[in-house]
């Protein structure tokens, strides 16, 4: 195969149609840097997530004297701390208790509050309810188990998972990001329209060459490989626009949230090369199979 | 080196034959005029021994392969052993002469060499010494008809097929590129070549089949184009 010589029919595919190439980089850069963004928010989703799932406990707020709630009959008894303690203990899906008596309570609401004293000099050690803090194996799946273990029983107040209130921050976030994944497959979608009508303009613009192609015993590879790699080079046009953006998209929008979060929600650069490539990946493929699919039907024998 | 057994062929939603239970056999050297008025399936004929068409019933052996056991991606290979020239020349108006003819080996992976020697010789033959570099729009209907079939040519293919070659051509210049089809055949290329052109047929005195409706009504050694015209 004369490389130069197929070189030289892509160049002049891609120049003579222009106008549908540069719609099709445009199209296919910007699938391709949605998808990645996507590809980039579930990553972002689930380091966090794992963060998360290793710090989160349920709080068993025990009853205090004045309790509001009715199953409290004044504080909690040293017998029904004695009878949580050990239920919860005796619990395989538990990973460990630690208990937070009412002082401990006072002096850390106290730290909390340390800026706003006329607050703190209302609260008295005793309206701070003492807790058990306990840590799950496995909060998602566990979390329903030992509720119910604990809810109700003498001397509990309040049970408070603090994975319900993680949940709400998660279902914003995997909004986000379905939308994100939505927008990028429809734009996909337009991508491989717009590939396969660039690839039959570019096809019909030149049946006169591909008819004496044919005509005088070109073989089927080397009719169709200019075109083919015509949509491939564009497919990989896109790419480099679309690691661009991503690349933007990692340094502007990404690394800013972490500035609202005291840990490191941070995505590697790993993580920003593995979603780069992957986006090259399916750009090419994309642009390649559609190209070829097109071919097969207006290129024929 | 082209064998038709029985061959008939119908085009989809059409209810006459194109072809019609034709049966002939062409020698390898031979020059065959096919005549008959238009629509009588010359071209069809052209077309099936290229394997641009199967037929729908019947054999077809072009140059050693039976047709219709020749798988899809071996047709190209046929190809080459076949030349073919056109009533409307198609060449390439971005290119010049040399690089039409070029063009035909190039797009078959010839080395450079191979072509930068073939060429010019081939260009030579058909008559348009000291022209390699004109544009066709720059030459005559007859200079592009002696272009495209040095482009037919030269791959030095065993069969050449000529579709009405003379067709926009003036009778004077039809001539010349007679002479060249025969040049051409003298060299051992069996030519089959589809005309209207009385004149020609009857001055070349080769074989002649005439079509008619797609069935051979006439096959004729040393024949002119007809009695009954």
């Amino acid at each position: 195969m004369r490389s130069n010589f197929v070189f030289q029919e892509i160049w002049i595919g891609l120049r003579r149609n222009l106008t549908m190439t540069v719609a099709l980089i445009v199209v296919v850069a910007i699938s391709l840097s949605l998808l990645g963004t996507g590809l980039l928010f579930i990553k972002q989703v689930n380091s966090t997530r794992t963060y998360w799932q290793s710090k989160v406990e349920i709080s068993v707020y025990m009853c205090t004297a004045d309790s509001a709630n009715t199953t409290c009959h004044g504080a909690y008894t040293q017998a029904q701390y004695a009878q949580i303690n050990q239920t919860l203990h005796s619990m395989p899906q538990v990973q460990n208790v630690f208990f937070q008596t009412q002082d401990q309570a006072y002096t850390q609401f106290k730290q909390f509050f340390a800026n706003d004293q006329a607050y703190v000099s209302t609260v008295k050690p005793n309206d701070i309810p003492a807790s058990f803090e306990v840590k799950l194996k496995n909060p998602e799946a566990d979390y329903n188990i030992v509720y119910s273990a604990v809810n109700g029983a003498a001397g509990v107040d309040l049970v408070v998972n603090e994975m319900t209130i993680l949940d709400k921050f998660y279902k914003l976030l995997d909004g986000l990001r379905n939308a994100v994944v939505i927008v990028a497959l429809i734009l996909v979608v337009a991508a491989v329209l717009l590939v396969s009508n660039t690839i039959r303009l570019s096809a019909f613009n030149r049946r006169r060459e591909t008819g004496i192609m044919r005509l005088v015993g070109a073989s089927n590879l080397y009719i169709q490989m200019p075109f083919l790699l015509e949509g491939v080079i564009a497919g990989l046009f896109g790419w480099v626009l679309a690691a661009g953006l991503l690349i933007g998209v990692k340094s502007l929008l990404l690394n800013n949230l972490q500035q609202y979060f005291s840990y490191n929600v941070g995505l590697s650069t790993g993580d920003l090369v593995q979603v780069i490539v992957l986006a090259m990946c399916v750009g090419v493929l994309l642009c390649g199979v559609t190209s070829f699919v097109t071919l097969r039907r207006y290129l024929r024998v | 080196m082209i064998e038709f057994q029985n061959v008939t062929k119908i085009y989809p939603n059409q209810n006459r034959a194109a072809l019609e239970n034709v049966d002939l056999t062409i020698e390898k050297g031979e020059f065959v005029f096919l005549v008959g008025p238009s629509g009588s399936g010359k071209s069809s004929f052209l077309r099936l021994a290229l394997r641009e068409e199967k037929p729908s019933t019947g054999r077809i052996l072009v140059a050693g392969k039976d047709l219709a056991r020749l798988p899809n991606y071996k047709v190209p290979h046929l190809r080459r052993r076949i030349g073919c020239v056109f009533q409307d020349f198609r060449l390439l108006s971005n290119k010049s002469v040399y690089q039409n003819v070029a063009f035909a080996l190039e797009v078959i992976g010839k080395p450079r060499r191979f072509i930068k020697r073939v060429v010019p010789e081939v260009i030579d033959l058909v008559g348009l010494e000291g022209k390699h570099e004109r544009m066709p729009n720059e030459l005559s209907g007859g200079e592009q008809q002696r272009v495209a079939m040095a482009r037919a040519f030269v791959n030095r293919p065993q069969i050449l097929l000529a579709d009405e070659p003379t067709g926009n051509i003036d009778p004077a210049t039809s001539i010349g590129i007679m002479k060249v089809l025969d040049r051409i055949n003298r060299t051992g290329t069996t030519v089959v070549m589809a005309t209207h052109d009385a004149a020609i047929v009857d001055s070349m005195r080769k074989r002649v089949i005439e079509l008619e409706y797609g069935k051979i009504v006439r096959d004729q050694v040393r024949g002119v184009y007809g009695q009954a015209y």
